[in-house]
This record gives structure tokens, C-alpha cells and sequence, in this order.
């Protein structure tokens, strides 16, 4: 493990705004600027900025790349039209997940491939290898690239006027290659908040002149600096998994209710394959939920999860819901007591609390995605 | 600056000893580290607390913390405003956002807790 902690090209930003700063993945980065409910609800309702420029950025190219991509993943990047993007995962030769990814097409053969921070130099690593033999080359510019994302109904009017891209024609989970500024720019059309907004990669040493023209535009707006807290509280209302948390290695996509992303049907071999058609003729031995807290207390990451007397699971994560005024959670429980409206119980402190089954995601915004 | 009439722990509860009565909080510095209250579990009425050892958990949307008693006695009152409306402990930490009173049972332990000046040097070097 690397000792190293990252600072993002906006650390002076960050600290000028009194962020309260933590080690995130091997990254110094802002977990709340002035309160995680004030920042979550700026998204939900308005427009919040974030820096994400801890994410790895792993550029894909050469006449093999889809190919090759294919090959390493569970999806089928070849599928992709040039300028989509697709959910995606890495899994190990058993099933398990490395991480998860998003991956846009670029170009006929030109691939970005975005990981978690924490798993980053993880992905890099196995992805070259995977690509080996091929006719593909992996750039890892996860440290030469800076990410801000704009999150929320305002999103597109305040970006709108900055960029050449054309907001109205980029669909969600779309990217563009364009300017925003004034600089060279991919504006993609994703997130992890579950509301409308954009993500947009520049260059490392370019992050604080985004950073401040997104930040000036939304002015009038109101839109907030936001940090890892509300990132967490806003992607856990869109029952989003978060690496750690919800995936690892240990789980497999279809426990994660995610076997639509596997693509057992592609051509050609793919790394998990074997496994995973395994799961998904015999079902997963666990299944992912959604949990609403009905008793007195918050059932948090690593809470045991009650069916009567016997232990059925663990909660992977939960929180108050700033969007529900209520405690809510996802766990893994036994395949049995997965349906919604199932009654279970979280043990918080010794005390068994009551928690009910319901379908995720927990929040869906009013104006569905195109 | 933290109220002079007050006492405090070094893990940021506050005590107003009133005759044989104490009422207890967290202070100002406690609920800005914590960040956004959303939950307070308090001991109920009858309950007896102990000096040190903790008496309940206050959680904010990110972290869950442990609530510990400045003194010794018996639960006589619970804050039950707290109940729909936790954000008072940010907002008003040394008011409206106290949590339990207590019967004191030894008043001399007052003696073994910090005072407003001393409460103050602790925070600043933090």
C-alpha cells in the first residue's frame, strides 16, 4: 500500500473554504465545507460542485481496445456508440469485484475506463496486464487529470453558458470532448448523486481554473461546494453501491442485484466468466436491500441484521436520509428474507431495532433521465 | 468562549451544578466536530449514570460518538426536544440542546472536572 497521501490540484481551494479534510483512498479531500445536510440538499434542490479528482482516469487505446476491454470486463464496451458510457465492473477469475467502473467510449478504439480512488492503482495494474497480447495500450492519467462534477437540477444552466458542448444534445451517460472556460474538456453526462449533472475532466494543472468558473457561474444559483459526505448520503438515497461498502472482493455482482451489467452472452471469454455464469444458474448466496429504519436508532456499516433470533446479514452501509428525515440503510440478508416488506432488525448497540425491507433506490428524482 | 458558570470534561460535555442538580451537554467545539445532529439515544428518567462512563450516543449524519457523564447520580430529566429536533445541539449547545439532568449523588466530584479557562486551553490546543 502506497504511504503517500494525494492532494488534488485544489487543495488551496478547498482549505480557503474551510474544509474539514480527511484521507480518503490515499487522498486528502473535503469531507463536508459547511454542513453535509446544507450540501446534500444544495444537489437535491439547486446545484452542489464537487472535486473528484482522487477518481483514476485509465485511457484505453489501439485496434484491439474494445476487444481487449471485453475481454478484461464483465460488460461490452464494443457495444458502446462513440460517446456513451456504460456501468461497469472488474472482476477476479472467482466472480469477486475489483472494482467498479464507468467506461466511456471516446473514439472507434479509444476507451476511458474510471475507477474508484482507492482502487485505482489496483485497476491500473490488472488492467495492463489483462491488455497484454493485444493490440491495446492502458495510459494511467489518473494523476495528470482533474475532475469536477456539477450535481443537480441546476447543473446544466449554470455549465450551459460555459462550454461549446452541447448540453441539450448530450444524453445522460454521454461525453463530449469540447471546451468548458475556454479549456480543452470531456463533459460527460454522470454521476454518483442521482440527480442530473455533468462530470468534467481536464487537465491536472487546470482543475482550480474549472473549479472557480463552475463556482462563479453558480453564484446566482446558489450552488454550494460540496464534499465526500454529502457524496455519500446523496449516492446512498440512490441506492448506488459504493466500493468497500456495498462491493468487494468477496461479492459478487449478482449479490449486488447488479447481474444485469454481466454480460455472460458477448463474445468471446472474459475474466469471471465461469464464475459468474455459476450465479447466476444457482442465484446468489446473498442478496443486496434496502432497509428503512422504523425503530429508534441509525444503523451504520458493519451492524448486524436480524431476522427474529437469527443473524440473516450485515449492513454495508446507512445513514439518517437528509432527502426522508429517516434512517435508511443497504444490507446484505440471506436470499429468504430479501423481499420487500419483509420485517428485520438491526442490532445497534446490543439493542435490536426495527428495520423494514423496500425496494432501492430509496430516492428517484422527479424528471427521469434521457 | 464557553460559558464561565459551567464545568467541563475533556471529552466536551458540559455540566450547570444547580443545588443537587446537574443538567449536561456537549459543548459548542463537540457539535461542531460532530457536524450535523441527527440522533440522540439518552438514558431514560430513574436511569443512575456514572462519572466518566458513558450515559448515551449522539450521531451526526457521518460519525456516531459516545455521550460520557461529568458526574455521578440519577437521571431525573431527559430533553425530549431533542427527540424531533436533534439539530439543537448544533445550534444551541449550552441551551436548547442540553440533554439530561441528574441528581447529583457527590458533589465533590465537580472538583475533578475542568473550568471554563482550563476547558478553553484544551480546545485551543486541539
Amino acid at each position: 500500500m502506497s504511504e503517500i497521501l494525494h492532494d488534488t490540484a485544489l487543495i488551496d481551494i478547498h482549505r480557503a473554504l474551510g474544509a474539514r479534510l480527511i484521507d480518503f483512498g490515499g487522498w486528502q479531500m473535503p469531507v463536508q465545507y459547511t454542513s453535509i445536510l446544507e450540501e446534500h440538499r444544495a444537489v437535491r434542490e439547486r446545484a452542489g460542485l464537487f472535486d473528484l479528482s482522487h477518481m483514476g482516469e485509465l485511457f484505453v487505446e489501439g485496434d484491439d481496445a474494445g476487444d481487449a476491454l471485453a475481454a478484461a470486463l464483465i460488460t461490452d464496451p464494443r457495444t458502446l456508440a462513440v460517446g456513451r458510457a456504460q456501468y461497469s465492473m472488474i472482476c477476479a477469475p472467482d466472480g469477486g469485484v475489483i472494482d467498479d467502473l464507468i467506461v466511456y467510449r471516446l473514439g472507434p478504439e479509444r476507451f476511458l475506463v474510471v475507477a474508484n480512488a482507492s482502487n485505482a492503482p489496483v485497476v491500473s495494474e490488472e488492467l495492463a496486464r489483462r491488455l497484454a497480447g493485444w493490440r491495446a495500450v492502458l495510459d494511467d492519467r489518473s494523476l495528470a487529470t482533474s475532475l469536477v462534477a456539477i450535481q443537480g437540477p441546476a447543473a446544466a444552466g449554470v455549465l450551459g453558458p460555459l462550454t461549446d458542448v452541447d448540453l441539450a444534445g448530450l444524453r445522460y451517460y454521454a461525453i463530449a470532448e469540447g471546451h468548458v472556460a475556454g479549456i480543452p474538456a470531456l463533459v460527460a453526462r454522470t454521476g454518483y448523486t442521482g440527480e442530473d449533472g455533468f462530470e468534467v475532466f481536464v487537465d491536472w494543472a487546470r482543475g482550480p481554473e474549472i473549479w472557480t468558473a463552475l463556482a462563479e457561474a453558480g453564484k446566482s444559483a446558489n450552488v454550494i461546494a460540496c464534499g465526500l459526505g454529502a457524496r455519500d448520503t446523496l449516492r446512498l438515497e440512490a441506492g448506488m453501491p459504493l466500493y468497500g461498502n456495498e462491493l468487494d472482493r468477496a461479492t459478487n455482482p449478482f449479490d449486488a442485484g447488479l447481474g444485469r451489467v454481466v454480460k455472460l452472452e458477448k463474445p468471446g471469454d472474459f475474466v469471471g466468466r465461469e464464475a459468474l455464469a455459476r450465479v447466476a444458474r444457482d442465484g446468489p448466496a446473498k442478496r443486496l436491500v434496502g432497509l428503512t429504519i422504523t425503530g429508534r436508532g441509525i444503523a451504520r456499516h458493519g451492524y448486524p441484521v436480524l431476522a427474529g433470533e437469527r443473524r440473516t446479514g450485515i449492513v454495508t452501509s446507512g445513514t439518517h436520509s437528509p432527502t426522508l428525515g429517516r434512517p435508511i440503510a443497504m444490507a446484505y440478508v440471506a436470499p429468504g428474507d430479501a423481499e420487500p416488506g419483509t420485517i428485520l432488525a438491526v442490532e445497534v448497540r446490543e439493542q435490536p431495532v426495527s428495520a423494514e425491507v423496500v425496494p432501492l433506490p430509496f430516492y428517484k428524482r422527479a424528471t427521469p433521465a434521457t | 468562549m464557553v460559558p464561565a458558570d459551567l464545568r467541563y470534561t475533556k471529552d466536551h460535555e458540559w455540566v450547570r451544578v444547580d443545588g443537587d442538580t446537574a443538567t449536561i451537554g456537549v459543548t459548542d467545539f463537540a457539535a461542531n466536530q460532530l457536524g450535523d445532529v441527527v440522533f440522540v439515544d439518552l438514558p431514560s428518567v430513574g436511569k443512575s449514570v456514572d462519572q466518566f462512563a458513558t450515559f448515551g450516543v449522539v450521531e451526526s449524519v457521518k460519525a456516531v460518538s459516545d455521550l460520557y457523564a461529568p458526574l455521578s447520580g440519577e437521571v431525573v430529566e431527559v430533553n425530549g426536544d431533542l427527540g424531533g429536533a436533534p439539530e439543537l445541539v448544533n445550534s444551541d449547545p449550552f441551551g436548547g440542546g442540553w440533554m439530561i439532568r441528574v441528581r447529583v449523588s457527590d458533589a465533590a466530584q465537580v472538583d475533578g472536572l475542568l473550568d471554563a479557562a482550563a476547558y478553553e486551553r484544551l480546545t485551543s490546543e486541539a
